[in-house]
């Protein structure tokens, strides 16, 4: 997604103070999303049971908080449940993204030459698709399952990364310690990953962390036009195509996911900004 | 400059083309079964989708065929709407472009003035809003903020119809507000986001400072100053288009109008692959097209480039 770039790249010319409280409610939301991700199976450990007595049950009823939907899944335990599906995937996306930004951008921005030319070639082609019609037809076409779908994004996502860490290599790459490091004959690779990259780090955790917000959005996005996730799986995406049906019967089984999708996108992109105008601040020269 | 942007283009499109066509045949399963779709596989039919598809011909001979074929605007046959492409393109095409159509007049309409004021009294409460409201336009899913739409404004206090597109005209427009609300939350965020970072930057140039010496009044200052923020704005119409893209795809599905996101939706899922074939493409020109118009949007907005341009 190229809109992630150009949020890193265009900062704000003067540096502004963030309201510290939005950031430490993001970050509290994200620390009970990441307890329900890791320990969401302990809590709710059998989330897809069906009852088909229990179906359609409104929020507040006796034993089911937020009510059930019309298999008679209770809601509130197909949520805890469903932040694995829903938040695995999208970090997967940006940690193999920045990988491969850091691999590929890296080599690009200092080697320059014909690598640079045909990888910059194919950030343009990947760039030329918009990331969501892309996704769509490839996992809707080929059936991707879950994983593929990760590898899929990962591809997709990666060309922001490459671009934004070129960029940033290439302006370390013009100053005089790299070329001490040449004098030095430090060899290339060495030069490039233990010299340059070090100065480019902070560009880099802000772009994954943006990444991760677009990455979930993207994902539940797939999962909510029925491509990626499989049917009956406890995810959010999956959960809105479902509640839909219901929603005057369980307003719950929709409202809910869909407030804690936009409540978690929102809090890793503030993060992502806030940590972006720390760390550039006080991380590059 | 301008010719070396035209064959880049050219070239990213042919590129895209070629793994277009090659869908059909990367598909999982028989390439004839994929196009017979649900019709019966009599020996004739089956020798009908040969001879049609030319898949007895070698590959590049298919490939160019196919592109001849599509660049005349024939795409085949939907084998789920049972219809030809460019029937059933034609027929959904209105609904999506006064859908997005809407959608960008509302996103223009609001962003473009709020990120004005949002640079002009950064650190205001109206910027304090403006960036608020500008995160969670970025963040939030299409589909999720429809449903919170569809809930309150259809259910909870029932102003707007639940869904579908009405029966034309007026009943139409009124069908298609709360998609292209929803639509132009992100829209206008993007929007806001890039009209707020270039103002910020026109405000701290010297004109600006001389014009305010000089005494102009305010309302004058940031309209010169727009004039000029509308560079890097115009050129990140590619961005607002690519959101676009998807979020028709899933404002369509969340509010079920029958567009061409919904087709998209249906046809991947079936895997009628023609019209997916046709649709990708069509979205690859459209916004090939955009990101070169607005390329020369940038060269007749601004002086310095045009003047390099002709020197050239």
């Amino acid at each position: 997604m190229s809109s992630t770039e150009a949020i890193v790249l265009a900062k704000l010319p003067r540096s502004r103070r963030r309201h510290p409280l939005a950031v430490w409610l993001s970050l509290a939301l994200l620390g009970v999303v990441t307890f329900l991700v890791l320990f969401g199976n302990l809590i709710a450990p059998d989330a897809t049971a069906q009852s088909i007595l229990d179906s359609l049950l409104p929020p507040g009823s006796p034993g089911h908080l937020l009510g059930t939907d019309e298999l008679g899944r209770d809601v509130l335990a197909l949520t805890i449940a469903g932040a694995a599906s829903a938040l695995v995937g999208p970090v997967c996306v940006a940690l193999g993204s920045m990988v491969l930004g850091i691999l590929l951008g890296t080599v690009s921005g200092y080697l320059r030459g014909p690598i640079d030319f045909i990888i910059g070639r194919w950030t343009d082609l990947l760039f030329s698709l918009p990331l969501l019609l892309a996704a769509i037809v490839v996992a809707g076409v080929f059936g991707a399952g879950y994983w593929m779908t990760v590898l899929l994004l990962i591809l997709l996502f990666s060309p922001s990364d490459i671009r934004i860490v070129r960029a940033g290599v290439m302006e370390q790459a013009a100053r005089p310690f790299v070329e001490a490091a040449q004098m030095l004959s430090l060899s290339k690779a060495r030069i490039m990953f233990t010299q340059v990259l070090p100065n480019v780090w902070s560009l880099i955790i802000t772009n994954s962390m943006l990444n991760v917000a677009f990455a979930l959005v993207a994902f539940s996005s797939l999962s909510f036009l029925g491509v990626g996730v499989a049917p009956g799986t406890a995810d959010w995406g999956r959960q809105l195509t479902d509640g839909r049906a219901i929603m005057i019967d369980n307003p719950a089984a929709v409202l809910v996911p869909a407030l804690l999708i936009i409540g978690v996108a929102s809090a890793a992109n503030l993060v992502g900004d806030w940590l972006g105008q720390r760390l550039t601040r006080t991380g590059r020269s | 400059m301008l010719v070396v942007r035209v064959l880049g283009t050219l070239a990213i499109l042919l590129v895209l083309s070629i793994i277009v066509f090659s869908m059909l045949h990367l598909a999982p399963g028989d390439i004839v079964k994929n196009l017979l779709g649900n019709r019966a596989s009599s020996p004739e039919a089956i020798a009908a989708i040969r001879a049609q598809y030319n898949l007895d011909q070698p590959l590049y001979m298919q490939y160019l065929i196919w592109l001849g074929n599509a660049l005349t605007g024939d795409f085949g046959q939907s084998i789920r709407l049972q219809d030809s492409v460019s029937n059933v393109i034609g027929s959904r095409l209105g609904i999506t472009a006064a859908l997005s159509g809407l959608a960008f007049l509302l996103a223009l309409v609001v962003a473009v003035p709020l990120g004005v004021q949002s640079a002009v009294r950064s650190g205001s409460w109206i910027d304090r809003f403006a960036t608020g409201f500008g995160i969670v336009g970025l963040s939030a899913p299409t589909f999720a903020v429809g449903l919170l739409l569809l809930y309150v404004f259809a259910f909870y206090v029932p102003i707007f119809p639940v869904y579908g597109a009405g029966d034309g005209g007026l009943d139409t427009l009124w069908h298609l507000v709360l998609p292209a609300v929803t639509l132009a939350l992100g829209l206008g965020a993007i929007i806001l986001k890039l009209t707020r970072t270039a103002m910020l930057r026109e405000l701290e140039t010297d004109y600006v400072t001389f014009g305010r010496a000089r005494g102009l009044p305010d309302r004058q200052v940031h309209l010169i100053a727009l004039r000029n923020a509308a560079i890097p704005i115009v050129t990140g119409a590619s961005l607002v288009l690519t959101f676009l893209v998807g979020g028709t795809v899933l404002a369509e599905t969340t509010f079920a109008l029958p567009g061409l996101g919904t087709l998209l939706q249906g046809s991947v899922l079936f895997k009628d692959i023609a019209v997916v074939q046709a649709l990708t493409l069509l979205v690859a020109v459209t916004i090939a097209t955009i990101a070169l118009l607005a390329d020369l949007a940038y060269i007749f907005l601004d002086p310095r480039i045009r003047a390099k341009e002709s020197a050239q």
